[in-house]
């Protein structure tokens, strides 16, 4: 019935894309160039996460896919229909159930475990990019271990904004030899990358790179010693749906005179969270 | 080889040939070359074979027309580009003893960062133009192992208020400056880790008369006060008269004569530099 072969791609392809994520997972942090591939949706779009999704998924894996923690989003729905379509795996909203979490922009608030894959789609991978605009020099600087761009750019925006006004993607040194753009997620979502016990995958298709966090490596946010690197104050904060405190929450301005309220981002942990308390309300027993 | 007796920096055979030579110029015989230019292999000698001493404190003048490879010496010195051929070492480097030219990339970065200070003469060659003037200071501190936000910004306020930039425009960019504020902010940034060497491109060519007497002024004050040395490159004989203790007149990528600036001035033996001279007058 499906005119395509498993997963889309052909079995050379997938091939290829595996082999750029074994090198990847080889050297944590360091971007390994591929052959990113024409793909149904716009490149942008998600293009480089999906290509790692179709390059691994296999037809026990069950799926999750998120949009900046939105199971919901056209984005997310739309791709996640394309990987069901190419594969007819299950797919699931609750992160404790998936194989293979596809995210744009966030890293779940349910701690991952060994038995999970977290990928992470990347527009721009290269932490260089703002004080090297050549691709060439940008690696050889790699190479060198030679980060002041990096750092020159954190100091500026101190200059700028009083801060480090990173909102997102803000730059981390991984297993102390390359520093890595972590993606959009928010500094927030920073620390869950260190020692995490999934593996975590990049995929830029724009930019053809690939890198990779194996379970377990350290994953530091760059930071002056005298200016200590802080993710978004969450503090006083709960999510008026779930009652969820300490996690990362959208604010939303209500009609004038009321304040602004707070609601989850990880959309499919608020969920959980809601009918498990619907349940304990009930006077039924949680973990059924 | 090793650096001469009180030199900071020796050079010795340098060359710098973009082109591969053939067997005609190798040796840099004139009977085939056109100047510095072989037309059977289509080969420019930009620095063919130069050997020159800095010494502690001095400024040393290097003086040529156009296109006689004044920058490229520097931009080679510096590593922007890679020399041909030849020997450099530096007394504040390895004791002397090491030929930096054949240094890897790191090493040569760590020579820039720590030994060396550039000032171009195009302010867009040594300055990021949409960074606040205070980071680009802090860039050269920063590829020195800096990682102190307030010892960095207190380091670079000292020396943009050393070259005479109002504190109120220490956050702008330089792109919002005039030519002699940009120029001061390169040499604020080629201080900034005090560099034993300090590298000077035709600083204040292009610059009003009354801009350029400042800026002139100002290394001055900087080498009395510092004893840097510095290796001072202009086409133009005023500004070697008011800067150099000694000077090199170079062409077509040559020494022709080199002495006590005086000396060099008053009785010059080249008919190269006689004509450059009598420019002058
Ligand atoms: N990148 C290059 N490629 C080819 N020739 C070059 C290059 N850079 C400089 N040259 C040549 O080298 C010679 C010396 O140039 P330069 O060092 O800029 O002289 P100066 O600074 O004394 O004016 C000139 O003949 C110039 O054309
Ligand atoms: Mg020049
Ligand atoms: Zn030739």
């Amino acid at each position: 019935m499906n005119k395509y072969n498993f997963a889309f791609f052909d079995e050379q392809s997938k091939r290829e894309i595996r082999r750029a994520l074994l090198k990847a997972v080889a050297i944590p942090g360091y971007q390994v160039p591929f052959a990113s591939r024409e793909m149904p949706i716009a490149r942008g779009w998600g293009t480089g996460g999906l290509q790692v999704m179709l390059a691994i998924v296999g037809k026990k894996d069950v799926i999750k896919v998120i949009d900046q923690g939105s199971d919901d989003s056209v984005n997310a729905v739309s791709i996640r229909k394309f990987i069901k379509q190419m594969t007819g795996v299950l797919e699931t909203a609750e992160t404790s159930e998936a194989s293979i979490v596809q995210s744009r922009h966030r890293v779940p608030e349910v701690p991952l475990t060994g038995e999970q894959i977290l990928i992470l789609q990347v527009p721009i991978p290269e932490p260089l990019r703002e004080t090297e605009q050549s691709e060439l020099r940008a690696k050889r600087l790699h190479a060198e271990k030679e980060y002041s761009g990096v750092w020159l750019s954190l100091f500026e925006q101190i200059m700028k904004y009083g801060c480090t006004a990173t909102g997102a993607d803000h730059p981390t040194m991984v297993h102390e030899r390359y520093v890595m753009s972590p993606s959009p997620i928010p500094r927030y979502d920073n620390r869950k990358l260190n020692d995490c016990a999934a593996l975590i995958l990049f995929g830029a298709g724009r930019e053809k790179k690939i890198y990779a966090l194996p379970p377990y490596t350290k994953v530091e946010s760059l930071a002056f010693v005298d200016r200590p690197f802080v993710s978004e104050s969450m503090h006083g904060k709960i999510c008026r749906l779930c009652g969820a405190e300490g996690v990362f929450l959208d604010e939303s301005v209500q009609a004038a005179g009321a304040g602004p309220f707070y609601e989850c981002n990880d959309t499919g942990y608020c969920r959980q969270r809601q009918s498990s308390k619907s349940r304990l309300d009930r006077g039924e027993k949680s973990g059924d | 080889m090793e650096t001469n007796e009180g030199a900071v920096l020796s050079l010795q055979n340098f060359r710098k040939q973009f082109g591969s030579g053939c067997e005609k110029c190798a040796d840099l015989d004139e009977r085939h070359l056109q100047r510095n230019y072989c037309p059977n292999c289509r080969t420019t000698y930009a620095c063919a074979d130069l050997s020159l001493d800095l010494y502690g404190g001095e400024i040393l003048g290097v003086v040529g027309e156009s296109g006689s490879g004044k920058s490229t010496l520097l931009r080679c010195l510096y590593f922007d580009e890679e020399a041909s051929s030849g020997e450099a070492f530096l007394q504040g480097y390895k004791s002397g003893q090491v030929n930096i030219f054949t240094e890897t990339g790191q090493q040569k970065r760590y020579i820039r960062n720590y030994h060396l200070g550039m000032v171009y003469q195009n302010p867009y060659m040594g300055l990021r133009m949409s960074f606040s003037s205070i980071g680009n200071i802090a860039e050269k501190l920063i590829a020195a192992g800096g990682r102190s936000v307030d010892a960095m910004t207190g380091r670079a306020a000292s020396l943009l208020h050393k070259v005479d930039i109002p504190p109120y425009r220490f956050l702008e960019t330089p792109a919002t400056f005039s030519g002699g504020m940009q120029q001061r902010v390169q040499i604020a940034k080629a201080l900034s880790n005090n560099p034993p060497i300090l590298l000077l491109d035709e600083i204040t060519t292009g610059l009003d008369l009354s801009v350029q007497a400042k800026v002139l002024d100002l290394i001055k004050g900087i080498q009395r006060e510092l004893r840097i040395s510095m290796l001072v490159v202009s086409h133009d004989l005023a500004v070697i008269r008011m800067l150099a203790e000694r000077t090199i007149v170079m062409l077509d990528g040559k020494i022709v004569e080199q002495g006590l600036t005086d000396q060099v001035l008053e009785d010059p033996q080249h008919p190269y530099t006689q004509k450059l001279v009598q420019s002058l007058l």
